[in-house]
């Protein structure tokens, strides 16, 4: 007992860190599922914490984004048309940047769709504001104001439009950790936009966000855009992450290199979030839409630019057989449409670059030549290209061959 | 000028505070920890939750108590990030028993004692934190950046020592 009362105080202290100690163990997981989200015991505690604390969090935010709004929306309107002018010129070169992109996004549909690929495009997101952190530098975790009762669960993908956050990790009923990528427990698999190296992501003690598991490759340069993968099963693939900052020897790890991304979204300003609640394996409704809108322009840019007679015949220049003016604004409504796509002239010396000479894309296989395997020239001149792809009411374009390291 | 405090063995044991305060400057502290940094990211090298910790371990000057308040305000930081729950509560129960016993064997009044405490204790937090994810996690990649870390201890000591005052005012003698 004399023992007892003389070292109370040092014997108080190792029950409590053996405590805490065997609370660990019990909580630590192998580096593989770090981000995983907790058992069920440590997940009650952090719920029971994180219902005392959300509260104030709500109210501070509440207050916050108040006074944030009502200066930015009633007091600070300085440079607010000026600004309404720069959007909307960026909305117009946006729109033709679309309409050009458009081909090729169809285009890349038609071979995945030919060589079986599974695209899954984001089906379902639910919008959340982002009303607290852990306070910590060397954990980066978000507090979302919604939670399970929202439909969100653990591992679901957490964007903005910019590109991406994180993923959930403990979800309770009305709020939710996010883990963001660039905590030290996070991981996400990447792929380089234009070297299609894919690699893993991760947080790092700093908050820096780099890739690890490369070895030196002189094609890989900063500035190149790192797109998700999709391979973890976690976020959808092509999304944004971020851009290639830096490429330096990792110390730590040799003979690899640090690859350190500066990532598409300013994590430490993060207001409102899109969680991703489903994923689908056809574009949605108003994107498809979208994308048919931007084809049918693409299209009628085309036309306009290959057919200059057509106009030319449009434009009513007197003696030159057109409508005469006044008249080419009345467009006739019983009219059947112009579809008048003119052919180009047969090649005088027909090559295996020629148009209509590659096999179509049916015939192609991944890594395969796409070119006849003799590659010599066809032996008969090739045929004239048909007016327009079936049912796309465009011109066809050329088959392209897959590349042999395309992402899957 | 030198200013000397004289304390009897009976005034420093009997130092305590309100069950309230006991409770909401901890609590407090954690809250603001957690909202400050989404303002101004900066201020989360700040450790308001170590200056509490530290500041009831001194003024109490009981290891036992200081245990408990480092261990409890260490886990509920603990909750609200991605660590395992006891990294932090480990570290700051060791914190708080280190800062009552030298508590109850110096003069910790003086201004200048508490802001060498302060910056002292943060940089043993930061090795402590160190070994044991390190040691007991084995998180390889987990390193101590010196330099962040003496930047983090002083900026903990210059925002600690005006805290100590203000949280002066809510001690009473028994």
């Amino acid at each position: 007992m004399e023992f007892l009362s003389r070292f109370k105080n040092a014997l108080f202290l190792i029950a409590v860190l053996l405590a805490q100690a065997i609370a660990l163990a019990v909580q630590v997981r192998t580096p593989a599922d770090a981000g995983a989200p907790d058992g069920r015991e440590v997940r009650l505690i952090r719920m029971w914490t994180s219902a005392t604390v959300t509260p104030f969090e709500r109210v501070a935010y509440a207050i916050g984004s108040g006074v944030h709004f009502g200066w930015q929306d009633y007091i600070d309107l300085r440079h607010v048309r000026q600004r309404n002018q720069d959007l909307q010129q960026q909305l117009t070169r946006m729109r033709i940047e679309q309409a050009a992109i458009a081909e090729d996004a169809l285009q890349g549909r038609r071979l995945q769709a030919l060589l079986a690929f599974k695209e899954q495009y984001v089906g379902s997101t639910v919008a959340a504001q982002v009303i607290g952190e852990s306070g910590s530098d060397t954990s980066h975790v978000l507090t979302i104001d919604k939670g399970s009762r929202n439909g969100l669960r653990p591992d679901m993908p957490v964007i903005t439009p910019d590109g991406i956050v994180g993923k959930l990790r403990d979800v309770f009923p009305t709020t939710s950790q996010v883990l963001e990528i660039d905590d030290l427990t996070s991981g996400a698999g990447v792929i380089l936009a234009t070297t299609r190296i894919r690699a893993i992501l991760r947080g790092t003690l700093t908050g820096r966000v780099q890739i690890g598991n490369l070895t030196a490759d002189s094609r890989i340069k900063p500035g190149e855009q790192v797109l998700t993968s999709g391979g973890d099963q976690v976020y959808p693939r092509g999304l944004p992450v971020g851009v290639v900052q830096s490429i330096a020897p990792d110390p730590d790890h040799q003979p690899y290199t640090a690859i350190a991304v500066r990532p598409a979204v300013d994590l430490d300003r993060v207001e409102e979030v899109l969680v991703i609640t489903g994923t689908q394996p056809n574009l949605p409704p108003d994107a498809q839409q979208d994308l048919a809108a931007a084809e049918a322009q693409h299209a009628a840019d085309l036309s306009a630019e290959r057919l200059p007679s057509i106009h030319d015949s449009d434009s009513g220049v007197p003696g030159q057989g057109g409508t005469p003016p006044g008249t080419a604004a009345a467009p006739n409504p019983n009219a059947p449409p112009v579809v008048a796509v003119p052919h180009p002239l047969p090649a005088a010396h027909p090559d295996r670059f020629t148009s209509g000479s590659t096999p179509p894309a049916s015939d192609l296989t991944p890594g395969g030549p796409n070119s006849p395997q003799n590659g010599s020239p066809p032996s008969s001149p090739p045929n004239p290209p048909s007016s327009s792809s079936p049912g796309s009411g465009k011109p066809k374009s050329q088959p392209a061959s897959p590349q042999p390291n395309a992402p899957q | 000028m030198v200013t000397r405090s004289y304390m009897s063995r009976r005034e420093v044991e009997q130092q305590s505070f309100s069950l309230t305060v006991a409770l909401l400057v901890p609590l407090g502290a954690i809250l603001l920890q957690v909202l400050l940094p989404k303002a101004m990211p900066r201020l989360a090298i700040l450790d308001l939750p170590l200056i509490v910790t530290l500041f009831f371990a001194i003024s109490r000057r009981n290891p036992i108590a200081g245990t408990i308040t480092g261990g409890t305000i260490g886990l509920l930081q603990d909750v609200l990030t991605s660590q395992p729950i006891g990294v932090n509560g480990m570290a700051k129960s060791l914190i708080g028993y280190a800062a009552a016993s030298l508590g109850s064997r110096i003069d910790v009044e003086n201004t200048g004692t508490r802001a060498v405490l302060t910056f002292g204790f943060s940089l043993v937090q930061s090795v402590l934190l160190f070994l044991i994810e390190r040691r007991l996690l084995g998180i390889r990649v987990f390193h101590v950046l010196w330099l962040h870390e003496l930047l983090r201890a002083m900026v903990n000591t210059v925002v600690g020592v005006p805290i100590y005052l203000l949280l002066d005012r809510f001690k009473y003698q028994e």
